[in-house]
């Protein structure tokens, strides 16, 4: 069974890694719409999955965080990606499958995934 | 919604937007109830507000009019031979409970609860949740205010963290659902 103690020393482990952490202006950010809306529609896999890709990835400048209602509630799961100095980018009607290719592509190599954007949904 | 740690994760994010510093999520089954539990310490509501919070055309909100979170819910223990109730007091916090009949047709399956306790964790890291799941007489409970003691001044939303809260979680799931 897994103990506290074990916390113990993951504290160890991490605090040195914290320094390395970058500033937040060059933080990417991922905002997931989690109210009832994008509950309902799924986007509680779709958090964990962007979650377990930036970790997966080790990419220490993207910050993964969940928000209330975008607004168009009708096309949820909704994510949004702000990266630094560029235009916000609004994905919708999202799942899991997508967001590898989201995390490769934008937010590693700065291609939007045209896509699957609410460009393309509209 | 699909499943239940779903309306759990929903339900528990009012108490976050009611500026809780605590919220306690119980999930107790018998043999002939699943009760549901959410309560938290934020800033509670008046007896006028908590009679219209299961009408779906109320909400705090101010960009429209619909809230559906707790109506869902109560419908949803409506169909299962059970309904939900809510105890508020304004500047004390709010007890939202839900019961539903286990063996009942229309019981919705419960989920994936390990997913929805990690999902509050990392969406209100400076917000404490104290977890407590029983089946029968088995049970156990995930406080988080014993994690940040040991972890200090490091987010509880780290994913290393996240990680390990996430096999604490499973490994006491699958010691009630079947003890040996």
């Amino acid at each position: 069974m897994k103990s506290l103690e074990e916390l113990k020393a993951l504290r160890e482990q991490m605090q040195s890694k914290m320094n390395v952490r970058k500033d937040d202006n060059e933080t990417i950010r991922v905002v997931v719409g989690m109210a009832t809306c994008g509950i309902a529609a799924g986007a509680r896999p779709v958090l964990n999955a962007f979650m377990e890709e930036v970790n997966k990835r080790g990419l220490n400048n993207v910050q993964v965080t969940q928000t209330g209602c975008i607004g168009v509630c009708r096309l949820e799961p909704i994510v949004e990606v702000f990266v630094p100095g560029q235009e916000k980018v609004t994905y919708v009607k999202m799942n899991a499958e997508k967001v590898p290719a989201i995390v490769a592509q934008h937010i590693v190599n700065k291609q939007v995934v045209t896509d699957y954007t609410i460009g393309a949904a509209e | 919604m699909k499943e239940l740690s779903l309306n759990i994760l929903d339900i528990a994010k009012n108490s976050v937007t009611a500026g809780a510093t605590l919220v306690e999520i119980t999930v107790t089954e018998t043999p002939a109830r699943l009760t549901i539990s959410v309560s938290d310490n934020g800033c509670g509501m008046t007896p006028e507000f908590v009679a219209r919070v299961t009408d779906p055309f109320t909400t705090t909100r101010t960009t429209r009019k619909v809230g559906l979170g707790i109506p869902l819910l109560q419908m949803e223990a409506q169909m299962a031979g059970g309904d939900l109730s809510i105890e508020s007091e304004v500047g004390k916090g709010t007890t939202t409970s839900a019961w539903f009949d286990p063996g009942h047709i229309d019981m919705p399956p419960l989920g994936d609860l390990n997913s929805s306790i990690l999902t509050l964790i990392q969406g209100s890291p400076d917000i404490d949740f104290l977890f407590t799941h029983s089946i029968g007489e088995r049970s156990y409970t995930l406080d988080t205010r014993e994690i940040r003691e040991i972890m200090g001044d490091i987010s509880l939303a780290e994913p290393e963290i996240l990680a390990w809260l996430g096999d604490y979680i499973s490994e006491n799931e699958s010691s009630i659902s079947n003890p040996t």
